[in-house]
């Protein structure tokens, strides 16, 4: 059970098939069996989870309609490790953090409770989400389940992974670049990276500030839709989210693609990109084709200047936010900054400091808005734009060494749409020979995930039979 | 003295007196009360959390620009001022850089002078060192109370002209009802920069320029200190001078008890803060309706209010500065004039008697003041025909200082005044004595 999707969960809880203790017992016992091989979870909170998964049996068993009231009631959930969870050691992946234990939840956690989730535990990540690889956290590399021998993608790693070893009903991650879409597409899973604003970003620890949007790994778009609906919204306690209402995203998936504008651009089937990567969205985008949608091909700005960008605005906003970790109030001294932490603290003061103000930031803030502007003029032709996620299958354990911007470059493809704060969704497409996932996303313009996860949702469903589908990780 | 000119330059803290923090909901009332209990994941800077600004404070703020004649731009932005410093829970401070919500304002002072005002805009304050022998503690309670900042162009020249423009500045703050502005709070705290500019010159381009340094006096929490230590640094720097050499630019600490300063930190550069707009708080966008709505909140301000109990009630400027000292005392003469015109009382009659008998606002209705004013001078009416009686009497017996007067030594008046006075138990009102006997004299 602890394979089926948040939809069939639901439904079997609402069934009373099974309840939500057995279902969150099943997630546990999948974790004690693939966890020494995959190291998705840095914080595994079994006794909480099964606590809060009793409350919840009695909640469905006493009231017909809990699951109304609470759409996620006894579903198991994982988190990422830099969301605060109250009571919960809280690390991001780095040892600074060691000790750590948050006096309060994040609002994302916060909602994911409201709604009745019950809380596995917090996962593995790039150390404070530096990083495309979770090979850099602190507590050790995540494994992809797919091959053990490879990455799963980050920062948001352990969460894709947890997903796609059916440790979780679904997961909860974190993007400023890539963090999310990246991993699920090494993972062969969903992973939708909400409109910057879509999602309060209270509690995350912060990367970059401008650019942070917390977001769910799920199984199936309709999962990601089902857990938007519970997330988004304005928070009085985040001032940059938008008050645009919040739809209810599962129930308008069904929309048909026909007529449907897509948008290719060739720049980003970069130089050097994988081949199988290349035919397998070459080959989804003629199935959309094929649904009646129409496609045309966009001329996009080069996404290797994105890297530029983002990497100043980032950088920048990394060493301000790190400068609380100053060796006085969280136990641990500055120097269990791991290598990254220290890299990006450097880079970011320097890009700061006056006198290089003008030359760095600013600049970078002013390409920021040029690359705002093309997908906006983009997007005055096309409804949406589909490319690759990654341009590369998920890369084999130890491919970080020494390599300072791997993640920089491991995200060109999805870095121009984070700076623009766009609505993206990553979706598997197959499997390469070796057996390693493909994913495809899905960019539409600000607040148009209820779009993005419908059109996602119309080839999820039209490609429901290809033989792909019914591969699992062999753990 | 003649040699230099002082070039004097002022920074003033205000803190607002919401009733939350700048950031967060938690109460900013922290003066006395049991340290980190007035605190949350916001104002402790704790990972993940985020500030969301506090409106009212926002507002303040620029009722206080406004007060201060500046320009109110319609875009403003926060941003983090990046600085390590223990007291500082995220490792910077949340202030404004260069779009602050006020700028180019002034001060009038009473010799007609205008101060100009650089800039007034909007931060937040640092938690408290508290150290106890060997340790060191933070107190959380005041970090994230919201703060103004006011920064003068250097357009002092005298310790005069700043404590003017002080009484004026924490005048105006009050009667906006925005800050208690007490010193002795730390809820107005001030740094003046000092340097002394050679006349050397006639060129008038070198008569303007600034000098090559600049030294900022901190630790000083009253007005009175400030004139002290102003008057300390020209007389220190002008030694230095004189010996010809430049003062280093530095901070410097007041010391009360000998009225000197000392050296405290040496600026060798200009510190590097790394502004940098907050991501976490999106622009601020006034339209003009908003600007013209905050400027409906602003009452009559103390310079209004001095001009029109001079013209509108005939009172002299001295009554008037006292009685348009604090908002309150203004409402209560104004409140008491409405009832004592219905009692045919003048704005003189009540304006003394609440001056001379330094009434205590706060205890006497002034419905009671009335009153008590219409007993006194009715007092006077009952002894009318006993006060002719006692003015024929010492006419009598003081006739060489009659003589004197009719004389034209006028001032002799006033010690015949004073033999009416002695034959009454009660207080008499000396300009009605006088009336009476100059019609007497005539």
């Amino acid at each position: 059970m602890n394979k089926l999707t948040l939809q069939k969960a639901k439904e079997s809880l609402k069934n009373k098939d099974f309840s939500a203790v057995d279902l969150t017992k099943a997630c546990l016992l999948q974790m004690k069996k693939t966890e020494p091989k995959l190291n998705a979870f840095v914080t595994v909170t079994e006794n909480q989870a099964l606590e809060q998964a009793r409350k919840a049996d009695v909640e469905l068993a006493s009231q017909g309609d809990a699951l109304e009231a609470k759409p996620l009631l006894g579903i198991p959930i994982a988190i990422k490790d830099n969301f605060s969870t109250l009571g919960i050691r809280t690390t991001a992946s780095s040892k600074v953090l060691d000790d750590y234990i948050p006096p309060y939840d994040a609002t994302v956690v916060k909602k994911l409770k409201d709604a009745g989730a019950v809380i596995l535990g917090k996962t593995n990540m790039d150390a404070w989400a530096h990083g495309s690889s979770t090979e850099t956290s602190d507590y050790g590399a995540t494994k992809n389940p797919w091959d053990t021998n490879h990455l799963p993608g980050g920062s948001s790693g352990g969460s894709a992974a947890s997903v796609a070893a059916n440790q979780c009903i679904a997961a909860i991650g974190s993007e400023t670049a890539g963090s999310i879409r990246q991993p699920a597409s090494w993972c062969g899973v969903t992973g939708l990276k909400p409109t910057y604003g879509r999602v309060s970003r209270y509690g995350v620890i912060a990367m970059g500030s401008s650019l942070d949007s917390p977001g769910p790994i799920t199984k199936t778009v309709e999962d990601s839709a089902l857990i938007l609906e519970v997330l988004a919204g304005i928070d009085e306690k985040d001032a940059t989210t938008s008050p645009k209402e919040v739809l209810e995203y599962s129930k308008h998936l069904d929309k048909d693609v026909k007529d449907l504008k897509i948008g290719i651009s060739s720049d980003y089937f970069i130089k050097g990109i994988d081949k199988e990567v290349e035919e397998l969205i070459k080959t989804a985008i003629k199935k959309f084709e094929s649904l009646g949608a129409k496609i045309e091909n966009i001329k996009l700005f080069d996404p290797k200047y994105a890297i530029d960008v983002y990497t100043i605005i980032q950088r920048s906003e990394v060493s301000s936010n790190l400068a609380r970790y100053d060796g006085i109030r969280y136990g641990k001294d500055r120097e269990s900054f791991a290598e990254e932490a220290k890299r990006r603290i450097m880079f970011g003061t320097y890009a700061l400091s006056s006198g290089y103000y003008d030359q760095y930031y600013n600049k970078a803030q002013q390409v920021r808005t040029v690359i705002i502007k093309d997908f906006e003029k983009a997007f005055e032709k096309v409804d949406i734009i589909i490319a690759p996620t990654s341009p590369s299958l998920a890369l084999p354990v130890g491919a970080t060494k020494d390599t300072s911007m791997f993640g920089e470059i491991a995200d060109v493809l999805v870095e121009p749409s984070s700076i623009a704060g766009l609505a993206g969704i990553n979706i598997p497409v197959g499997f390469s020979k070796s057996g390693l996932p493909i994913g495809m996303q899905i960019i539409g313009p600000q607040f148009s995930e209820q779009l993005v996860l419908a059109s996602a949702h119309q080839y999820e469903i039209n490609t429901q039979n290809e033989n792909w589908r019914k591969l699992t990780p062999d753990l | 003295m003649s040699k230099y000119t002082p070039v004097i330059g002022l920074e003033v803290h205000v803190e607002l007196k919401t009733n939350s923090k700048m950031f967060c909901s938690c109460s900013a009332d922290y003066f006395g009360q049991k340290p980190n209990t007035h605190t949350c994941p916001v104002c402790l800077g704790l990972p993940g959390a985020l500030p969301v600004p506090n409106k009212k404070a926002i507002e303040w703020c620029v009722m206080i620009g406004l007060a201060l004649n500046c320009d109110i731009p319609l875009f403003s932005k926060f941003d983090r001022k990046n600085y390590f410093y223990p007291d500082l829970s995220k490792g910077y401070q949340i202030s404004q850089y260069d779009k602050p919500f006020c700028q180019k304002g002034f001060i009038e002072l009473s010799n007609g002078k205008k101060i100009g005002i650089t800039r007034v805009h909007m931060e937040e304050d640092t938690g408290k060192l508290i150290h106890e022998g060997n340790s060191s503690l933070i107190d959380f309670n005041r970090s994230g109370v919201p703060l103004v900042e006011i920064v003068t162009e250097p357009d002092f020249q005298t310790a005069e002209e700043v404590k003017e423009y002080l009484q004026k500045l924490q005048q105006i703050v009050r009667y906006l009802g925005v800050s208690n502005a007490d010193m002795e709070k730390g809820e107005m705290r001030l740094e003046p920069n000092i340097s002394l500019r050679e006349l050397k010159t006639q060129n008038s381009k070198l008569k303007t320029e600034l000098p090559s340094y600049k030294v900022e006096v901190k630790n000083i929490n009253s007005f009175g200190f400030v004139g002290k230590a102003i008057e300390y640094e020209i007389k220190r720097q002008q030694e230095i001078l004189e010996k010809g050499q430049t003062p280093i630019q530095e901070t410097r600490g007041f010391v009360e008890k000998n009225s000197s300063t000392v050296s405290q930190r040496v600026k060798e550069e200009a510190s590097d803060y790394r502004y940098f707009p907050e991501p976490d708080i999106p622009p601020i966008r006034w339209t003009n309706e908003d600007l013209a709505t905050i400027e409906c909140l602003i009452p009559e301000l103390p310079f209004y209010k001095l001009f029109r109990f001079q013209s509108g009630y005939g009172l002299s400027v001295y009554d008037s500065e006292i009685l348009t000292k604090t908002r309150d005392l203004a409402d209560y003469f104004e409140e008491a004039m409405t009832i004592g015109r219905k009692h045919e009382l003048t704005a003189k009659q009540i304006a003394n008697y609440i001056i001379n008998k330094k009434i205590d606002i706060n205890i006497i209705l002034p419905a009671k003041l009335i009153e008590e004013i219409i007993k006194t001078t009715k007092k006077t009416d009952v002894n009318e025909e006993k006060l002719a009686k006692i003015i024929e009497k010492v006419i009598n017996e003081n006739q060489n200082a009659v003589q004197d007067y009719k004389k034209g030594k006028e001032t002799v008046i006033m010690f015949l005044v004073g033999r009416v006075m002695r034959q009454f138990k009660e207080k008499i009102d000396a300009e009605r004595i006088k009336a009476v006997l100059t019609a007497k004299l005539k």
